[in-house]
């Protein structure tokens, strides 16, 4: 690997710069699936320019197909787009937007485990590919709300049709937006964080 | 038209799924981690800083003048703080071979490493109202 001379990594924007007091940060996952709108959704709430992080894995570690031996290993990079939000001097939000095969999930150690909540980007025209990490995240005991992304061609359902159809709980929100916009990705997150808060309350999170 | 229909799940009280098994390569992998492809650092025992994508790194010193570029690189990036996801970002390296790197850097008192928030049981509430505000300030 070619490693450029540090006179030459870009870094951050004089202006993008945090405070030295920040102490902590916390972070918030959105996954979906392929092309779903979470790059697109990062990018219009971010305060920062997206950025990528990428992590190498070989064949052998997808865990599909072992039988072939350790020569036929391939390396797959998978890469994961996030963005940041300054929240007070201390404190800062990272969003990430995710891959939402879980395959991939354990590369960055603590993703969901760590994450306040997640959103679960859906586009209904391909509902069904949301239906795995649901479950997943279920199992994880990840708080979620459901963002459905409304693309102009796509079959739109009233919302009491969906929580059927997703076979989720009525407490759980799902909300129509349009994640180009940054007014409506931002209300998505809102929604979750009140979502995280109204658990708080009830003591249910855990 | 009628949308598929998923069925929901349970919690599984129980730790993380373990990573999909590996065959051990070159025995210095534990089996059952994915063989990581870049190596940094001559870090021979495989210990890790528990580092989260989050965690905000913060340089110490001006680096030292027999600091490898790499090393010299977080060290400038890091006069203010910054995450493990913007440095892997920015170095352009996986963010395994960051947190090698940070680990190294820890343990030599070069940077300090200031710990995410994480979801807990008894979640803060003035966290969440302080996020709400953030978002809505936006």
């Amino acid at each position: 690997m070619d490693f450029k001379g540090s006179d030459t990594i870009p870094g951050p924007r004089t202006e993008d710069h945090l405070p030295h007091t920040a102490q902590a940060a916390v972070k918030i996952v959105i996954v979906g699936g392929f092309g779903v709108g979470k790059t697109t959704m990062v990018g219009s709430v971010s305060e920062i320019r997206p950025l990528t992080t990428e992590e190498t894995m070989t064949q052998a570690g997808i865990g599909v197909d072992d039988d072939y031996g350790s020569e036929s290993k391939t390396a797959t990079t998978v890469a994961m787009d996030f963005g940041r939000i300054q929240i007070t001097d201390q404190l800062v939000l990272y969003l990430f937007g995710t891959p939402g095969q879980e395959r991939f999930w354990f590369l960055w150690n603590g993703l969901f485990e760590g994450a306040l909540g997640a959103v679960v980007l859906v586009d209904t025209r391909r509902l069904e590919v949301s239906f795995d990490v649901m479950g997943r995240l279920e199992e994880r005991g990840v708080p979620f709300v459901v963002a459905v992304n409304s693309f102009p061609d796509a079959p739109h359902y009233p919302v009491e049709e969906l929580r059927t159809a997703l076979d989720l709980g009525p407490e759980i929100p799902i909300i129509e937006c349009d994640v180009r916009r940054r007014a409506s990705s931002k209300d998505v997150l809102l929604t979750l964080t009140r979502f995280l808060h109204s658990l708080a309350l009830s003591g249910a999170l855990t | 038209m009628t949308p598929p229909r998923r069925k929901r799940r349970r919690p599984q009280h129980q730790s993380p799924p373990p990573a999909p098994a590996v065959k051990p390569a070159g025995g210095a992998e534990k089996p059952g981690n994915p063989e990581r492809l870049y190596t940094i650092a001559g870090s021979t025992d495989g210990k890790r800083a528990e580092l989260d994508l989050v965690t905000l790194i913060v340089a110490r010193s001006a680096p030292p003048l027999s600091a490898s570029p790499e090393v010299a690189a977080v060290l400038r990036l890091c006069t203010a703080p910054l995450s493990m996801a913007e440095l892997s970002a920015y170095l352009q390296l996986p963010f395994s071979a960051m947190t090698v790197l940070i680990t190294e850097l820890i343990q030599a008192e070069l940077v300090q490493a200031r710990a995410p928030i994480v979801r807990q049981a008894a979640f803060d509430r003035s966290l969440l109202e302080a996020v709400m505000h953030g978002l809505q300030r936006l």
